[in-house]
Protein backbone atom coordinates (compact mmCIF):
# COMPACT_ATOMS: atom_id res chain seq x y z
CA UNK A 1 0.00 0.00 0.00
CA UNK A 2 2.57 2.48 1.32
CA UNK A 3 4.74 1.62 -2.23
CA UNK A 4 1.78 2.22 -4.23
CA UNK A 5 0.70 5.66 -2.52
CA UNK A 6 4.17 6.99 -2.85
CA UNK A 7 4.30 5.71 -6.65
CA UNK A 8 1.24 8.03 -7.20
CA UNK A 9 1.97 10.78 -5.18
CA UNK A 10 5.41 10.76 -7.77
CA UNK A 11 3.70 10.38 -10.66
CA UNK A 12 1.24 13.17 -9.73
CA UNK A 13 4.17 15.30 -9.30
CA UNK A 14 4.98 14.07 -13.11
CA UNK A 15 1.73 15.51 -14.06
CA UNK A 16 1.67 18.65 -12.40
CA UNK A 17 4.63 19.65 -13.81
CA UNK A 18 3.59 18.94 -17.49
CA UNK A 19 0.39 20.67 -17.20
CA UNK A 20 2.12 23.62 -15.02
CA UNK A 21 4.82 24.58 -17.42
CA UNK A 22 3.71 22.07 -20.56
CA UNK A 23 0.24 23.28 -21.31
CA UNK A 24 -0.10 26.76 -18.85
CA UNK A 25 3.24 27.46 -19.28
CA UNK A 26 3.95 28.53 -15.90
CA UNK A 27 7.82 28.68 -15.94
CA UNK A 28 7.93 31.28 -13.51
CA UNK A 29 6.24 29.21 -10.55
CA UNK A 30 7.93 25.65 -11.37
CA UNK A 31 11.41 27.36 -12.08
CA UNK A 32 11.66 30.30 -9.79
CA UNK A 33 9.12 30.45 -6.78
CA UNK A 34 9.41 26.80 -6.15
CA UNK A 35 12.62 25.85 -5.74
CA UNK A 36 13.63 29.28 -3.53
CA UNK A 37 11.01 28.26 -1.68
CA UNK A 38 12.17 24.91 -1.28
CA UNK A 39 15.39 25.75 -0.41
CA UNK A 40 14.10 28.07 2.03
CA UNK A 41 12.06 25.04 3.98
CA UNK A 42 15.10 23.00 3.96
CA UNK A 43 17.01 25.75 5.45
CA UNK A 44 15.23 27.08 7.93
CA UNK A 45 13.54 23.39 9.00
CA UNK A 46 16.92 21.73 8.86
CA UNK A 47 17.90 24.69 11.55
CA UNK A 48 14.91 24.22 13.23
CA UNK A 49 15.35 20.52 13.94
CA UNK A 50 18.57 20.85 14.75
CA UNK A 51 17.66 23.54 17.56
CA UNK A 52 14.77 21.15 18.83
CA UNK A 53 16.84 18.48 19.15
CA UNK A 54 19.60 20.27 21.05
CA UNK A 55 16.96 21.31 23.70
CA UNK A 56 16.23 18.14 24.49
CA UNK A 57 18.37 17.19 27.62
CA UNK A 58 20.05 13.73 28.02
CA UNK A 59 20.00 12.62 31.36
CA UNK A 60 22.02 9.47 31.01
CA UNK A 61 24.90 8.19 29.16
CA UNK A 62 22.69 5.58 26.60
CA UNK A 63 26.07 5.03 24.46
CA UNK A 64 25.26 2.35 22.41
CA UNK A 65 28.23 -0.38 22.95
CA UNK A 66 29.35 -3.57 21.46
CA UNK A 67 32.58 -4.04 23.35
CA UNK A 68 34.79 -3.94 26.53
CA UNK A 69 34.46 -0.76 28.03
CA UNK A 70 37.03 1.06 29.79
CA UNK A 71 38.18 -1.31 32.98
CA UNK A 72 41.42 -2.02 34.63
CA UNK A 73 44.65 -1.76 32.84
CA UNK A 74 45.32 -5.35 32.39
CA UNK A 75 41.83 -5.78 30.23
CA UNK A 76 41.91 -5.26 26.51
CA UNK A 77 39.05 -2.46 25.67
CA UNK A 78 38.06 -1.79 22.31
CA UNK A 79 38.39 2.14 21.87
CA UNK A 80 35.83 1.87 19.04
CA UNK A 81 33.31 -0.05 20.67
CA UNK A 82 32.75 1.63 23.48
CA UNK A 83 34.31 4.93 23.19
CA UNK A 84 35.86 6.29 26.23
CA UNK A 85 36.22 9.91 25.50
CA UNK A 86 35.55 12.82 23.31
CA UNK A 87 38.27 11.68 20.71
CA UNK A 88 37.02 8.21 20.38
CA UNK A 89 33.61 8.90 20.36
CA UNK A 90 34.27 11.39 17.32
CA UNK A 91 36.85 9.00 15.26
CA UNK A 92 33.97 6.32 15.96
CA UNK A 93 31.43 8.80 14.73
CA UNK A 94 33.47 9.80 11.19
CA UNK A 95 33.72 5.68 10.30
CA UNK A 96 29.92 5.84 11.12
CA UNK A 97 29.04 8.63 8.97
CA UNK A 98 31.96 7.81 6.24
CA UNK A 99 31.87 3.89 6.34
CA UNK A 100 28.18 2.87 7.51
CA UNK A 101 30.44 0.66 9.82
CA UNK A 102 27.10 0.15 11.99
CA UNK A 103 25.20 -1.09 8.64
CA UNK A 104 28.29 -3.36 8.15
CA UNK A 105 27.51 -5.33 11.33
CA UNK A 106 24.17 -6.21 9.67
CA UNK A 107 22.79 -9.92 10.38
CA UNK A 108 20.27 -11.62 8.79
CA UNK A 109 18.52 -14.33 10.60
CA UNK A 110 17.18 -17.20 8.80
CA UNK A 111 15.56 -20.48 9.73
CA UNK A 112 16.93 -23.39 8.02
CA UNK A 113 15.39 -26.78 9.06
CA UNK A 114 14.52 -26.53 13.36
CA UNK A 115 17.62 -23.88 13.23
CA UNK A 116 17.84 -20.35 13.45
CA UNK A 117 20.93 -18.49 11.50
CA UNK A 118 22.03 -15.60 11.80
CA UNK A 119 24.62 -14.71 8.87
CA UNK A 120 26.33 -11.51 8.25
CA UNK A 121 24.48 -9.78 4.98
CA UNK A 122 26.49 -7.64 3.77
CA UNK A 123 24.01 -6.43 1.15
CA UNK A 124 22.50 -3.37 2.80
CA UNK A 125 25.71 -1.91 3.53
CA UNK A 126 26.74 -2.45 -0.06
CA UNK A 127 23.39 -1.01 -1.32
CA UNK A 128 23.96 2.20 1.39
CA UNK A 129 26.83 3.26 0.89
CA UNK A 130 27.03 2.77 -3.19
CA UNK A 131 24.10 4.77 -2.95
CA UNK A 132 25.05 7.75 -0.64
CA UNK A 133 28.42 7.81 -2.08
CA UNK A 134 27.11 8.20 -5.78
CA UNK A 135 24.40 10.70 -4.79
CA UNK A 136 27.34 12.71 -2.98
CA UNK A 137 29.43 12.80 -6.06
CA UNK A 138 26.46 13.95 -8.26
CA UNK A 139 25.32 16.50 -6.11
CA UNK A 140 29.30 17.91 -6.31
CA UNK A 141 29.59 17.68 -10.24
CA UNK A 142 26.39 20.29 -10.07
CA UNK A 143 28.63 22.79 -8.71
CA UNK A 144 29.49 23.36 -11.98
CA UNK A 145 26.23 24.92 -12.78
CA UNK A 146 26.32 26.82 -10.07
CA UNK A 147 30.65 28.78 -9.85
CA UNK A 148 31.91 30.35 -13.24
CA UNK A 149 34.58 29.43 -13.53
CA UNK A 150 34.27 26.04 -12.35
CA UNK A 151 36.36 24.86 -9.87
CA UNK A 152 39.20 22.09 -10.97
CA UNK A 153 38.43 19.38 -8.76
CA UNK A 154 34.69 19.61 -9.97
CA UNK A 155 36.18 19.79 -13.19
CA UNK A 156 38.78 16.57 -12.46
CA UNK A 157 35.59 14.60 -10.41
CA UNK A 158 33.20 15.14 -13.91
CA UNK A 159 36.07 13.52 -16.09
CA UNK A 160 36.47 10.70 -13.77
CA UNK A 161 33.33 9.86 -13.57
CA UNK A 162 32.34 10.19 -17.36
CA UNK A 163 36.06 7.82 -17.48
CA UNK A 164 34.27 5.35 -19.77
CA UNK A 165 33.59 7.41 -22.35
CA UNK A 166 30.46 5.88 -23.08
CA UNK A 167 27.97 7.60 -25.64
CA UNK A 168 28.48 11.29 -26.43
CA UNK A 169 27.46 12.97 -23.50
CA UNK A 170 29.40 10.47 -21.76
CA UNK A 171 27.78 8.34 -19.39
CA UNK A 172 28.51 9.25 -15.72
CA UNK A 173 29.42 5.97 -13.36
CA UNK A 174 27.91 7.21 -10.70
CA UNK A 175 24.49 7.34 -12.73
CA UNK A 176 24.66 4.26 -13.93
CA UNK A 177 25.60 2.98 -9.09
CA UNK A 178 23.00 5.25 -8.17
CA UNK A 179 20.50 3.75 -10.33
CA UNK A 180 21.68 0.37 -9.56
CA UNK A 181 22.00 1.04 -5.92
CA UNK A 182 18.18 3.01 -5.60
CA UNK A 183 16.60 -0.51 -7.57
CA UNK A 184 18.49 -3.11 -4.46
CA UNK A 185 17.06 -0.91 -2.15
CA UNK A 186 13.62 -1.10 -3.35
CA UNK A 187 13.05 -4.68 -4.53
CA UNK A 188 15.09 -5.21 -0.76
CA UNK A 189 11.54 -3.83 0.86
CA UNK A 190 9.03 -5.61 -1.84
CA UNK A 191 10.66 -9.07 -1.37
CA UNK A 192 11.09 -9.59 2.14
CA UNK A 193 7.88 -10.09 3.63
CA UNK A 194 8.73 -8.33 7.38
CA UNK A 195 9.93 -5.57 5.42
CA UNK A 196 7.50 -5.32 3.42
CA UNK A 197 5.26 -5.63 5.77
CA UNK A 198 7.16 -2.88 8.40
CA UNK A 199 7.66 -0.39 5.23
CA UNK A 200 5.24 2.44 5.21
CA UNK A 201 4.78 5.09 2.63
CA UNK A 202 7.10 7.37 4.28
CA UNK A 203 10.00 4.73 3.57
CA UNK A 204 9.08 4.37 -0.12
CA UNK A 205 8.68 8.02 -1.09
CA UNK A 206 12.27 9.21 -0.67
CA UNK A 207 12.94 6.22 -2.51
CA UNK A 208 11.31 7.21 -5.58
CA UNK A 209 11.28 11.03 -5.44
CA UNK A 210 14.99 10.47 -5.51
CA UNK A 211 14.41 7.63 -8.78
CA UNK A 212 12.40 10.61 -10.20
CA UNK A 213 14.98 12.97 -9.89
CA UNK A 214 17.98 10.59 -11.26
CA UNK A 215 15.37 9.77 -14.11
CA UNK A 216 14.61 12.52 -15.14
CA UNK A 217 18.35 13.95 -15.29
CA UNK A 218 19.34 11.21 -16.96
CA UNK A 219 16.71 11.42 -19.65
CA UNK A 220 17.93 15.01 -19.67
CA UNK A 221 21.43 14.28 -20.73
CA UNK A 222 20.90 11.20 -23.13
CA UNK A 223 17.37 11.64 -24.52
CA UNK A 224 15.14 14.52 -24.48
CA UNK A 225 18.18 17.20 -24.80
CA UNK A 226 17.87 20.67 -23.16
CA UNK A 227 20.13 23.28 -24.08
CA UNK A 228 23.04 23.20 -21.30
CA UNK A 229 23.84 26.35 -21.90
CA UNK A 230 20.59 28.29 -21.24
CA UNK A 231 20.56 25.91 -18.12
CA UNK A 232 23.36 27.21 -17.10
CA UNK A 233 22.51 31.22 -17.48
CA UNK A 234 19.43 30.20 -15.43
CA UNK A 235 21.66 28.11 -12.36
CA UNK A 236 23.93 31.14 -11.94
CA UNK A 237 20.59 33.51 -12.65
CA UNK A 238 19.51 31.62 -8.98
CA UNK A 239 22.39 32.08 -7.25
CA UNK A 240 22.57 36.00 -8.29
CA UNK A 241 19.20 36.76 -7.22
CA UNK A 242 18.27 37.71 -10.72
CA UNK A 243 16.91 34.38 -12.36
CA UNK A 244 15.02 34.02 -15.45
CA UNK A 245 13.06 31.14 -15.76
CA UNK A 246 14.96 28.96 -19.46
CA UNK A 247 13.20 28.29 -22.54
CA UNK A 248 13.48 24.80 -22.44
CA UNK A 249 11.88 21.01 -21.85
CA UNK A 250 9.60 20.02 -19.82
CA UNK A 251 11.87 17.38 -18.75
CA UNK A 252 14.07 20.19 -16.86
CA UNK A 253 11.24 21.37 -14.70
CA UNK A 254 10.42 18.12 -13.93
CA UNK A 255 14.07 17.53 -12.84
CA UNK A 256 14.15 21.11 -10.74
CA UNK A 257 10.49 20.12 -9.11
CA UNK A 258 11.72 16.53 -8.01
CA UNK A 259 14.64 18.60 -6.73
CA UNK A 260 12.60 20.95 -4.77
CA UNK A 261 9.98 18.42 -3.56
CA UNK A 262 12.97 16.44 -1.93
CA UNK A 263 14.93 19.58 -0.57
CA UNK A 264 10.93 20.63 1.13
CA UNK A 265 10.28 17.07 2.49
CA UNK A 266 14.01 16.75 3.85
CA UNK A 267 13.47 18.19 7.54
CA UNK A 268 9.46 16.19 7.86
CA UNK A 269 10.82 13.09 6.82
CA UNK A 270 12.99 10.35 8.05
CA UNK A 271 16.14 12.06 5.56
CA UNK A 272 16.76 14.35 8.48
CA UNK A 273 19.22 11.35 9.54
CA UNK A 274 21.39 13.51 7.69
CA UNK A 275 21.99 15.26 10.52
CA UNK A 276 20.29 13.10 13.10
CA UNK A 277 23.18 11.02 13.11
CA UNK A 278 25.42 13.65 14.99
CA UNK A 279 22.64 13.99 17.43
CA UNK A 280 22.13 10.38 18.72
CA UNK A 281 22.67 10.10 22.49
CA UNK A 282 23.20 6.30 21.59
CA UNK A 283 26.43 7.34 19.39
CA UNK A 284 27.51 10.66 20.30
CA UNK A 285 28.38 10.73 23.81
CA UNK A 286 31.31 8.61 25.37
CA UNK A 287 30.92 5.70 27.44
CA UNK A 288 32.98 6.96 30.95
CA UNK A 289 29.41 6.50 33.56
CA UNK A 290 31.84 4.75 35.66
CA UNK A 291 34.59 7.15 35.88
CA UNK A 292 33.12 10.07 35.57
CA UNK A 293 30.19 11.79 38.01
CA UNK A 294 27.64 13.31 35.14
CA UNK A 295 25.57 16.62 35.64
CA UNK A 296 21.70 14.94 36.37
CA UNK A 297 18.99 16.44 34.41
CA UNK A 298 18.63 20.02 34.09
CA UNK A 299 15.25 19.51 35.62
CA UNK A 300 16.66 18.01 39.04
CA UNK A 301 16.28 20.19 41.58
CA UNK A 302 17.62 19.33 45.44
CA UNK A 303 14.82 18.06 46.90
CA UNK A 304 13.92 19.67 50.50
CA UNK A 305 14.97 17.12 52.98
CA UNK A 306 13.73 17.90 56.70
CA UNK A 307 16.30 16.52 59.13
CA UNK A 308 14.87 14.50 62.97
CA UNK A 309 15.90 17.58 64.50
CA UNK A 310 14.02 20.10 62.54
CA UNK A 311 10.76 17.70 62.71
CA UNK A 312 11.49 17.17 66.20
CA UNK A 313 11.01 20.88 66.25
CA UNK A 314 8.11 21.80 64.43
CA UNK A 315 5.99 18.98 66.63
CA UNK A 316 7.62 19.56 69.37
CA UNK A 317 4.93 20.75 71.68
CA UNK A 318 2.86 17.70 71.01
CA UNK A 319 5.73 15.54 71.52
CA UNK A 320 6.13 17.21 75.04
CA UNK A 321 1.96 16.87 75.61
CA UNK A 322 2.35 13.01 75.27
CA UNK A 323 5.33 12.98 77.09
CA UNK A 324 7.42 11.68 74.30
CA UNK A 325 11.23 12.13 74.88
CA UNK A 326 13.01 15.25 73.44
CA UNK A 327 16.00 14.25 71.88
CA UNK A 328 18.72 16.88 73.58
CA UNK A 329 21.50 16.77 70.97
CA UNK A 330 19.63 19.22 68.56
CA UNK A 331 19.92 21.74 71.13
CA UNK A 332 23.29 20.94 72.44
CA UNK A 333 25.69 22.28 69.92
CA UNK A 334 25.44 25.11 67.49
CA UNK B 1 19.92 24.65 24.71
CA UNK B 2 22.27 22.21 25.55
CA UNK B 3 25.90 21.98 24.46
CA UNK B 4 25.34 24.73 22.66
CA UNK B 5 29.17 24.96 22.18
CA UNK B 6 28.99 22.15 19.61
CA UNK B 7 25.91 22.86 18.31
CA UNK B 8 25.57 26.59 16.91
CA UNK B 9 29.17 25.59 15.32
CA UNK B 10 27.31 22.38 13.94
CA UNK B 11 24.26 24.46 12.65
CA UNK B 12 26.94 27.28 11.38
CA UNK B 13 29.03 24.90 8.97
CA UNK B 14 26.04 23.55 7.80
CA UNK B 15 24.13 26.27 6.63
CA UNK B 16 27.72 27.43 5.24
CA UNK B 17 27.56 24.32 3.17
CA UNK B 18 24.29 24.08 2.00
CA UNK B 19 24.71 28.14 0.90
CA UNK B 20 28.25 27.12 -0.82
CA UNK B 21 26.71 28.32 -4.26
CA UNK B 22 25.43 31.57 -3.32
CA UNK B 23 28.75 32.75 -1.13
CA UNK B 24 31.24 31.26 -3.42
CA UNK B 25 28.98 33.45 -6.28
CA UNK B 26 28.73 36.60 -4.12
CA UNK B 27 29.93 39.89 -6.03
CA UNK B 28 30.93 37.61 -9.41
CA UNK B 29 29.30 38.90 -12.17
CA UNK B 30 27.93 36.26 -14.02
CA UNK B 31 28.65 36.10 -18.07
CA UNK B 32 26.33 35.32 -21.32
CA UNK B 33 28.54 33.03 -23.89
CA UNK B 34 28.37 34.83 -27.13
CA UNK B 35 29.88 32.57 -29.60
CA UNK B 36 30.35 34.26 -32.85
CA UNK B 37 28.46 33.39 -35.55
CA UNK B 38 29.16 32.60 -39.20
CA UNK B 39 28.49 35.92 -41.37
CA UNK B 40 28.13 34.38 -44.59
CA UNK B 41 26.13 31.97 -44.12
CA UNK B 42 22.29 31.63 -43.12
CA UNK B 43 21.35 28.29 -41.37
CA UNK B 44 23.18 25.44 -39.47
CA UNK B 45 22.44 22.08 -40.22
CA UNK B 46 19.74 21.84 -38.35
CA UNK B 47 17.37 24.71 -36.39
CA UNK B 48 19.29 27.00 -34.30
CA UNK B 49 17.30 25.50 -31.24
CA UNK B 50 18.16 22.17 -32.12
CA UNK B 51 21.34 22.79 -33.08
CA UNK B 52 22.08 24.42 -28.90
CA UNK B 53 20.12 21.06 -27.83
CA UNK B 54 21.42 18.16 -29.51
CA UNK B 55 24.90 19.00 -31.44
CA UNK B 56 26.47 16.20 -29.59
CA UNK B 57 23.96 13.75 -30.48
CA UNK B 58 24.25 14.76 -34.08
CA UNK B 59 28.19 14.72 -34.16
CA UNK B 60 27.69 11.17 -32.67
CA UNK B 61 25.27 10.17 -35.29
CA UNK B 62 27.78 11.63 -37.83
CA UNK B 63 30.51 9.91 -36.65
CA UNK B 64 28.74 6.57 -36.13
CA UNK B 65 27.71 6.33 -39.62
CA UNK B 66 31.05 7.65 -41.08
CA UNK B 67 33.30 5.54 -39.26
CA UNK B 68 31.04 2.24 -38.83
CA UNK B 69 28.73 2.03 -41.67
CA UNK B 70 31.15 4.58 -44.24
CA UNK B 71 28.16 6.82 -45.28
CA UNK B 72 29.02 10.31 -45.23
CA UNK B 73 25.95 12.40 -46.55
CA UNK B 74 23.26 13.60 -44.02
CA UNK B 75 20.16 14.63 -44.99
CA UNK B 76 18.85 17.32 -43.05
CA UNK B 77 15.16 17.63 -41.97
CA UNK B 78 14.95 20.12 -45.27
CA UNK B 79 16.47 17.42 -47.30
CA UNK B 80 19.64 19.37 -47.76
CA UNK B 81 22.65 16.84 -48.12
CA UNK B 82 25.48 17.72 -46.23
CA UNK B 83 28.89 15.77 -45.98
CA UNK B 84 28.98 14.58 -42.53
CA UNK B 85 32.18 15.60 -41.05
CA UNK B 86 33.68 17.60 -38.13
CA UNK B 87 36.76 19.24 -39.28
CA UNK B 88 35.48 19.93 -42.98
CA UNK B 89 32.00 20.86 -42.27
CA UNK B 90 31.31 22.11 -38.75
CA UNK B 91 34.32 24.41 -39.23
CA UNK B 92 33.99 25.49 -42.43
CA UNK B 93 31.23 27.70 -41.38
CA UNK B 94 32.27 28.21 -37.92
CA UNK B 95 35.93 29.03 -38.67
CA UNK B 96 37.30 29.20 -35.16
CA UNK B 97 36.50 26.59 -32.48
CA UNK B 98 37.98 29.25 -29.86
CA UNK B 99 35.33 31.49 -31.07
CA UNK B 100 32.84 29.96 -30.96
CA UNK B 101 32.41 26.10 -29.69
CA UNK B 102 34.95 26.44 -26.69
CA UNK B 103 32.83 29.87 -25.89
CA UNK B 104 29.90 27.90 -24.50
CA UNK B 105 32.19 24.71 -23.64
CA UNK B 106 34.00 26.59 -21.29
CA UNK B 107 30.77 28.19 -19.93
CA UNK B 108 29.11 24.86 -18.92
CA UNK B 109 32.46 23.09 -18.36
CA UNK B 110 32.44 20.45 -21.29
CA UNK B 111 35.43 19.21 -22.53
CA UNK B 112 34.97 17.23 -25.86
CA UNK B 113 38.12 15.27 -26.63
CA UNK B 114 37.46 15.35 -30.11
CA UNK B 115 40.34 17.74 -30.76
CA UNK B 116 42.88 14.81 -29.53
CA UNK B 117 42.81 13.80 -32.94
CA UNK B 118 40.22 16.15 -35.36
CA UNK B 119 42.14 19.48 -36.05
CA UNK B 120 40.76 22.78 -35.35
CA UNK B 121 41.04 25.29 -38.08
CA UNK B 122 42.99 27.64 -35.55
CA UNK B 123 45.58 24.68 -35.76
CA UNK B 124 45.51 24.21 -39.24
CA UNK B 125 46.29 27.58 -39.78
CA UNK B 126 49.51 27.63 -37.60
CA UNK B 127 50.93 24.17 -39.88
CA UNK B 128 50.77 26.66 -42.53
CA UNK B 129 52.68 29.19 -41.52
CA UNK B 130 56.11 28.74 -39.26
CA UNK B 131 54.95 28.02 -36.17
CA UNK B 132 54.95 24.17 -37.02
CA UNK B 133 57.16 23.54 -34.04
CA UNK B 134 55.05 24.30 -30.74
CA UNK B 135 52.29 23.27 -32.23
CA UNK B 136 53.76 19.62 -33.00
CA UNK B 137 54.85 19.23 -29.65
CA UNK B 138 51.74 20.39 -28.04
CA UNK B 139 50.15 18.01 -30.55
CA UNK B 140 52.43 15.03 -29.35
CA UNK B 141 51.87 16.19 -25.89
CA UNK B 142 48.30 16.02 -26.16
CA UNK B 143 47.41 11.60 -26.26
CA UNK B 144 44.65 10.43 -28.05
CA UNK B 145 42.31 9.84 -25.05
CA UNK B 146 40.01 7.51 -26.71
CA UNK B 147 39.01 6.53 -30.74
CA UNK B 148 35.90 5.19 -32.09
C1 LIG C 1 26.51 25.94 -43.58
C2 LIG C 1 27.27 26.46 -42.52
C3 LIG C 1 27.19 25.73 -41.17
C4 LIG C 1 27.56 24.44 -40.91
C5 LIG C 1 28.06 23.37 -41.85
C6 LIG C 1 27.37 24.24 -39.50
N1 LIG C 1 26.86 25.40 -38.95
FE1 LIG C 1 26.36 25.64 -37.02
N2 LIG C 1 25.58 27.44 -37.44
C7 LIG C 1 25.63 28.07 -38.67
C8 LIG C 1 24.88 29.30 -38.59
C9 LIG C 1 24.66 30.29 -39.73
C10 LIG C 1 24.37 29.37 -37.28
C11 LIG C 1 23.46 30.46 -36.71
C12 LIG C 1 22.05 29.99 -36.96
C13 LIG C 1 21.00 31.01 -36.61
O1 LIG C 1 21.34 32.06 -36.10
O2 LIG C 1 19.84 30.67 -36.85
C14 LIG C 1 24.83 28.22 -36.57
C15 LIG C 1 24.52 27.92 -35.27
C16 LIG C 1 25.08 26.88 -34.56
C17 LIG C 1 24.91 26.65 -33.17
C18 LIG C 1 24.09 27.52 -32.23
C19 LIG C 1 24.93 28.67 -31.78
C20 LIG C 1 24.19 29.66 -30.94
O3 LIG C 1 24.87 30.52 -30.39
O4 LIG C 1 22.97 29.58 -30.82
C21 LIG C 1 25.62 25.54 -32.85
C22 LIG C 1 25.76 24.90 -31.48
C23 LIG C 1 26.20 25.06 -34.06
N3 LIG C 1 25.87 25.89 -35.08
C24 LIG C 1 26.99 23.91 -34.13
C25 LIG C 1 27.34 23.34 -35.33
C26 LIG C 1 27.91 22.02 -35.42
C27 LIG C 1 28.27 21.12 -34.26
C28 LIG C 1 28.05 21.77 -36.73
C29 LIG C 1 28.54 20.47 -37.37
C30 LIG C 1 27.73 19.34 -37.05
C31 LIG C 1 27.63 22.93 -37.46
N4 LIG C 1 27.18 23.87 -36.55
C32 LIG C 1 27.65 23.07 -38.82
C33 LIG C 1 26.27 27.60 -39.80
C34 LIG C 1 26.74 26.32 -39.95
C1 LIG D 1 25.64 27.42 -27.73
C2 LIG D 1 26.79 26.90 -27.07
C3 LIG D 1 27.63 25.82 -27.74
C4 LIG D 1 28.31 25.89 -28.90
C5 LIG D 1 28.41 27.10 -29.82
C6 LIG D 1 28.94 24.63 -29.11
N1 LIG D 1 28.62 23.79 -28.06
FE1 LIG D 1 29.18 21.85 -27.90
N2 LIG D 1 28.23 21.74 -26.16
C7 LIG D 1 27.49 22.74 -25.57
C8 LIG D 1 26.89 22.23 -24.36
C9 LIG D 1 26.01 23.04 -23.42
C10 LIG D 1 27.27 20.90 -24.25
C11 LIG D 1 26.82 19.90 -23.20
C12 LIG D 1 27.57 20.00 -21.96
C13 LIG D 1 27.03 19.06 -20.97
O1 LIG D 1 26.05 18.36 -21.18
O2 LIG D 1 27.63 19.03 -19.95
C14 LIG D 1 28.11 20.62 -25.39
C15 LIG D 1 28.67 19.37 -25.62
C16 LIG D 1 29.39 19.07 -26.72
C17 LIG D 1 29.94 17.77 -27.00
C18 LIG D 1 29.78 16.55 -26.09
C19 LIG D 1 30.88 16.51 -25.07
C20 LIG D 1 30.41 16.42 -23.68
O3 LIG D 1 31.28 16.34 -22.82
O4 LIG D 1 29.21 16.47 -23.40
C21 LIG D 1 30.59 17.85 -28.18
C22 LIG D 1 31.33 16.74 -28.88
C23 LIG D 1 30.44 19.20 -28.65
N3 LIG D 1 29.71 19.91 -27.75
C24 LIG D 1 30.97 19.66 -29.83
C25 LIG D 1 30.87 20.96 -30.26
C26 LIG D 1 31.54 21.48 -31.42
C27 LIG D 1 32.42 20.69 -32.31
C28 LIG D 1 31.21 22.80 -31.47
C29 LIG D 1 31.68 23.83 -32.49
C30 LIG D 1 31.44 23.53 -33.85
C31 LIG D 1 30.31 23.10 -30.40
N4 LIG D 1 30.14 21.96 -29.68
C32 LIG D 1 29.75 24.33 -30.16
C33 LIG D 1 27.32 24.01 -26.01
C34 LIG D 1 27.83 24.50 -27.21
C1 LIG E 1 41.46 8.90 -31.26
C2 LIG E 1 41.32 9.96 -32.22
C3 LIG E 1 39.93 10.55 -32.38
C4 LIG E 1 39.17 11.18 -31.44
C5 LIG E 1 39.50 11.43 -29.98
C6 LIG E 1 37.97 11.60 -32.09
N1 LIG E 1 38.00 11.22 -33.41
FE1 LIG E 1 36.55 11.49 -34.76
N2 LIG E 1 37.63 10.50 -36.14
C7 LIG E 1 38.87 9.97 -35.96
C8 LIG E 1 39.25 9.28 -37.15
C9 LIG E 1 40.56 8.56 -37.36
C10 LIG E 1 38.18 9.41 -38.07
C11 LIG E 1 38.07 8.87 -39.47
C12 LIG E 1 38.29 9.94 -40.46
C13 LIG E 1 37.76 9.58 -41.82
O1 LIG E 1 37.63 8.40 -42.14
O2 LIG E 1 37.48 10.51 -42.53
C14 LIG E 1 37.19 10.20 -37.41
C15 LIG E 1 35.98 10.57 -37.98
C16 LIG E 1 35.04 11.35 -37.39
C17 LIG E 1 33.86 11.86 -38.04
C18 LIG E 1 33.44 11.65 -39.45
C19 LIG E 1 34.46 12.10 -40.47
C20 LIG E 1 34.99 13.49 -40.35
O3 LIG E 1 35.69 13.93 -41.24
O4 LIG E 1 34.72 14.17 -39.38
C21 LIG E 1 33.19 12.60 -37.14
C22 LIG E 1 31.87 13.37 -37.34
C23 LIG E 1 33.94 12.56 -35.91
N3 LIG E 1 35.05 11.79 -36.09
C24 LIG E 1 33.55 13.20 -34.78
C25 LIG E 1 34.28 13.14 -33.62
C26 LIG E 1 33.82 13.74 -32.41
C27 LIG E 1 32.52 14.55 -32.24
C28 LIG E 1 34.75 13.50 -31.47
C29 LIG E 1 34.74 13.93 -30.02
C30 LIG E 1 33.61 13.55 -29.25
C31 LIG E 1 35.80 12.73 -32.10
N4 LIG E 1 35.47 12.51 -33.39
C32 LIG E 1 36.95 12.29 -31.47
C33 LIG E 1 39.63 10.05 -34.81
C34 LIG E 1 39.20 10.58 -33.62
Amino acid sequence: MGAVFALVTVLAFVIVVYVGVGIAGLRGLFGIVIPYAAFLVFLIGMVYRMIEWAKIPVPFRIVTTCGQQKSFRWVKRSRLESPYNNFEVVLRMILEVFAFRSLFRNLKAEIKGPNLIYGSYKWLWLGAIAFHYAFFTILLRHFRFFSYPVPEPIQILDQIDSFFHIGLPHLYMTDVVILAALTFLFLRRLADPKLRYISLASDYLPLFMIYGLVISGILMRHFFKVDVTQVKEFTLGLVHFHPKAPQVGVIFYIHIFFLSALMAYFPFSKLVHMLGVFFSPTRNLANNSRAVRHQPAPWWKKPKFKTYCEWQEEFKEQLIESGQPIDEDCYEKK
Amino acid sequence: MHDAGKVIPGIIAFVLFVTVPFWTNFGKAAPKPQPELPKEYKKCVESKEFMRREHMKLLRKWRYDVVRNNMRVYINSEGRLINMSLQNECLRCHTSKKKFCDVCHDYVAAHPYCWNCHIPPEEKKGWATKEVKSLTEEASSKQPASHH
